[in-house]
């Protein structure tokens, strides 16, 4: 599609993102809540919806929901009730789904984004309300029959419902990319939407730049990874201005995102839509919540990103890109948060983080929790370096690797031991300089002639001489400036 | 026959063992097979338990309830027992769990004797509506015992068990206890748990017993009655010492002008109230005949409601999980459809129809919401009531019981709840007294109704009003 028609229209989407709650039991019943228990192991008379059987509200789940509430600038309700949504499907036992219809928990708030211009951007919630997850239908397993999961059936959700303020595939990604950040800073959910701990159903519409009224929207189903929910939408928008452009109407209908062939299929159309006869469900009392609950959750609440972000971008004056970076995981921050409160080298910091740290985790696929070196010792670390006494290739080279074999030796005596202290004499360094040319008096020769590639020569003999426990740097500037002074 | 726990304590007491008095209840049992109260009787769950009881009475460690032998209705899960709710669609379930209030009666070494015949999933008045067939009156074997815990009733009156455990969401206690002749008590919403209890309409339900006298209805709701882990809409309230009797005087008692006034009341009926109400004033209470012009709304309101959560309540009874599958059937739709149509009955089947149109997409406000509306109108106007009134006091039931297959119109069958579906639509508690004897040989209740968690006022003025001659 030519950038000149794709540029005529506006793009509208709206996601609504369902978050399972790692709370230790379901949501209406004693049941444990786990993901890859055997098949039908965490399930109990409540979860098969045995007759006789009432649910009872899991406390955590209520607490978790004003959590994110808090998070996303949301107005917490002080009345509310739970629904019945009706419906029939074998992995909904009770042939309801327990759910928030009038009175969610949370209306409103705000969701920060990157807008495609790279600034930032609420993305405004509509609501964010609590519901119970169903069971799984597995089809591919046996050939015959479909095969049913309740252990997940009764699983505590939060569905987070967006407004129709994202204007791109990217928006989108990077507003699924935030609460994703944002869940699991709160620690409500893992976020994993592989396991589909984490679920994303997209709204997506396109209209005429300047139209008054939305074009007509079409849900996009099964996306799962955020990579794919931008798949997904970029398909659909796609697809919709080419209709528009031929005349065509779109479909409003439920669509189905197929990952291998990079399309989306039509489900169901808005017609044959279930009616779900919601009503207020009478097995739960109303529910209210005392301002004192919400304080209380409040005094508790951890640092969350975008506060990190401003206090990184505008207190440690590192830049966006290192804020941004340093923020994407809870326990990164974290870590970077205890090194910061023993150095006041924010930029030696977070280098460091980016840089050794970081790569050492990618390398070995392993978490911040479990990498050995304390924040201490890194700032430790920092410290020897903004002292003059070894370089940071030194550190990086050598200190480093040193101390993942001894996380708990100070980088200083590693330094002592290995021999590493620099010398930051410069009449020392001078003088090694002199010898160096000297004992390369043909090099310096064809230097003088014009060979400035030789520079490198020098300083791998200036090195090789020092032992490397001269800075690299200052050893650069000096015997350039020795080699031009020739 | 031993009528009454105390009728079982005194035979205890003179040397009779536990085991021969469930011996008793069993051949008794036996005798009355034509009533059809019992759809199971569980002799040796039973046997065993009055053999443990006879031992702990024998070591003075025996519970409150040593010697009541209990019947339950057919909707109250008894773990390791069927419970089917007079359905074919729970043919053969076996509830792997015990109820509440029928573990608690356990635990005061009650014995369970067996489940007792009722309208199917609780829905009707007259008990024609089990899947395994009608239960016959014993005042009248031509007649209906009520229902829907006609089973419950039946039993009672006819000695069949010491009390027996029903639900009551319109009046399935009270107007059966009037058919037949028994107590029955519908405590107030909340008062008990209702975990165990399979459900019709929740926000109505409530479990209550039957019994011969109004010392047993105390002692069991006492036992059963409190705050319960498994159901969170039960109060948390105390339970009272609803034996604790003491006399009441001075009063203040209303009498449902419209109620009274009814055409449909049968003479005798109408005759007994107006007795009463003079035997009340003699006994120096204050009678005032209270307009409350909510009667004509009381039934439509009743039925818009209950249907509507009984459509979703009944939507797990669907071939899928447990209960019958229909064999006919292809697929997963076609399992729902011909299980659902094969298992449920016609009544049921109505109401979940009916239920299932009054939530849906553009009917909702019409109905539901307005059924809501009036529900809390009743509400506010019960709790107005009961500001300058002790305790509302009106018939069971218009008349006494019917011919079996007499009524065939559902909606002639639905205004049998016209003056019992009152305390379920504000939840207060009632109690049906088996105080009218018509001449046509039949009886009749008279019906209290209490103020809210009042159960134990509401017993000492059942007390009082026992006293007083109506026929």
């Amino acid at each position: 599609m030519s950038p000149e028609i794709r540029d005529k229209y506006q793009v509208v989407i709206g996601l609504e993102v369902h978050a399972q709650m790692l709370t230790k039991s379901k949501a209406y019943s004693s049941d444990v809540n786990e993901f890859g228990s055997k098949p039908n192991s965490n399930v109990s008379v409540v979860t098969v919806g045995h007759p006789g059987t009432l649910p009872k509200m899991n406390r955590k789940t209520i607490d978790f929901a004003i959590r994110l509430g808090l998070a996303c600038e949301s107005d917490i309700a002080e009345h509310q009730n739970f629904a019945r949504k009706n419906y029939f499907y074998p992995d909904l036992p009770k042939g309801y789904q327990i759910t928030q219809d009038l009175t969610p928990i949370c209306t409103n708030g705000n969701v920060y984004i990157k807008d495609d211009e790279g600034n930032e951007k609420a993305i405004r919630l509509t609501r964010i309300h609590m519901e119970e997850d169903a069971g799984k239908s597995i089809h591919d397993v046996d050939v015959f029959d479909t095969l049913v999961d309740l252990n997940r059936a009764g699983v505590p959700l939060v569905e987070i419902v967006s407004e129709p303020d994202l204007r791109s595939s990217q928006e989108a990604y990077n507003y699924l990319t935030e609460v994703r950040k944002l869940v699991r800073y709160l620690e409500i959910c893992d976020g994993n939407m592989e396991e589909s701990s984490l679920r994303c159903d997209a709204n997506i519409s396109v209209m005429l730049k300047g139209a008054k009224e939305y074009g007509r929207r079409v849900e996009v189903k099964n996306m799962n990874s955020i990579r794919n929910v931008q798949k997904a939408i970029e398909f659909e928008i796609n697809r919709h201005i080419e209709a528009v452009e031929k005349g065509e109407v779109i479909a409003q209908e439920t669509r189905s995102y197929d990952a291998l062939k990079n399309i989306t299929i039509s489900m169901r159309s808005k017609e044959a839509a279930n009616d779900y006869r919601f009503f207020p469900e009478p097995d739960l009392q109303p529910l209210v919540i005392k301002q004192a609950q919400i304080d209380a959750i409040k005094a508790e609440m951890p640092a969350l990103p975008r506060d990190l972000f401003l206090k990184y971008t505008t207190e440690l004056k590192l830049s966006e890109y290192d804020a941004y970076n340093l923020t994407d995981s809870k326990e990164l921050a974290l870590y970077y948060e205890q090194i910061i409160l023993h150095t006041s080298n924010y930029k030696a910091a977070a280098n460091l983080m980016m840089g050794d740290i970081k790569s050492y985790l990618n390398h070995n696929g392993i978490g911040m929790i479990d990498f050995p070196i304390s924040p201490k010792i890194i700032a430790n670390l920092i410290s020897i370096i903004d002292d003059g006494k070894i370089s940071s290739t030194t550190a990086s080279q050598k200190i480093f690797p040193a101390l993942l074999d001894t996380p708990d030796k100070a980088p200083l005596k590693i330094a002592e031991e290995m021999n590493l202290i620099q010398d930051s004499n410069e009449d020392d360094l001078l003088q090694i300089i002199a010898e160096v040319i000297a004992n390369n008096s043909a090099e310096a020769e064809r230097y003088k002639n014009g060979e400035k590639q030789l520079t490198g020569f020098f300083m791998g003999q200036l090195m090789k001489a020092s032992k490397g426990k001269i800075d690299p740097k200052t050893a650069n500037i000096f015997m350039r400036k020795t080699l031009e002074e020739l | 026959m031993l009528r009454t726990y105390a009728d079982v304590k005194k035979k205890l007491s003179t040397g009779d063992t536990l085991m021969s008095i469930l011996e008793g209840y069993l051949s008794a049992i036996e005798a009355n097979k034509d009533l059809n109260a019992f759809l199971e009787v569980f002799e040796s769950s039973a046997k065993e338990k009055a053999a443990l009881v006879d031992e702990k009475i024998k070591n003075g460690t025996a519970g409150r309830l040593a010697g009541m032998v209990i019947g339950i209705k057919d909707n109250l899960c008894y773990k390791g027992h069927v419970v089917s709710a007079s359905s074919k669609i729970l043919e053969g379930f076996e509830s792997l769990f015990t109820g509440t209030a029928l573990e608690r009666l356990l635990e005061e070494d009650a014995i369970i004797i067996g489940r007792l015949n009722c309208d199917e999933f609780a829905m009707g008045s007259s008990n024609e509506n089990s899947a395994f067939g009608p239960v016959l009156n014993p005042a009248n074997k031509k007649m209906v015992p009520g229902g829907s815990s006609g089973g419950s009733a039946a039993a009672v009156a006819a000695g069949l068990c010491t009390a027996a455990l029903g639900s009551d969401t319109g009046g399935s206690i009270r107007q059966p206890a009037s058919f037949v002749g028994a107590y029955g008590l519908k405590p107030t919403y909340g008062r008990i748990s209702r975990h165990g209890l399979i459900a019709y309409a929740s926000s109505f339900d409530q479990i209550g017993t039957f019994t011969n006298n109004i010392e047993d209805s105390a002692l069991l709701l006492e036992v059963m009655a409190g705050e319960d882990e498994y159901d969170s809409t039960v109060s948390t309230r105390p339970v009272a010492d609803y034996n604790n009797v003491s006399e009441v005087k001075n009063q203040r008692i209303a009498i449902i002008k419209e109620g009274y006034e009814m055409e449909g009341n049968d003479p005798e009926v109408k005759l007994a109230m107006d007795k009463l109400i003079s035997g009340l004033k003699e006994q120096g209470h204050t009678v005032d005949l209270v307009s409350f012009p909510y009667l004509d709304y009381m039934v439509p309101t009743y039925y818009v409601l209950t249907t509507a959560e009984a459509s979703s309540n009944l939507s797990r009874f669907d071939g899928v999980h447990f209960g019958h599958r229909s064999e006919k059937a292809n697929g997963v739709e076609e399992t729902y459809k011909k299980s659902r149509s094969e298992g449920f009955g016609p009544e049921v089947q109505r109401r979940i129809m009916a239920g299932t149109f009054v939530l849906s997409h553009g009917y909702y406000d019409a109905y539901y919401t307005k059924g809501q509306r009036v529900r809390r109108v009743i509400q506010d106007k019960t709790i107005a009531i009961f500001k300058n009134y002790d305790a509302i006091v009106l018939p069971t039931t218009p008349t006494t019981a019917f011919e079996l297959n007499a009524v065939s119109d559902p909606i002639a069958m639905y205004l049998q709840d016209i003056y019992t579906v009152h305390a379920n639509l504000s939840g207060n508690p009632a109690i049906s007294l088996p105080m009218g004897k018509h001449s046509n040989g039949l009886p009749f209740g008279i019906q209290v109704i209490g103020d809210f968690f009042k159960e134990k006022e509401m017993f000492n003025f059942s007390r009082q009003l026992e006293k007083i001659y109506v026929n």
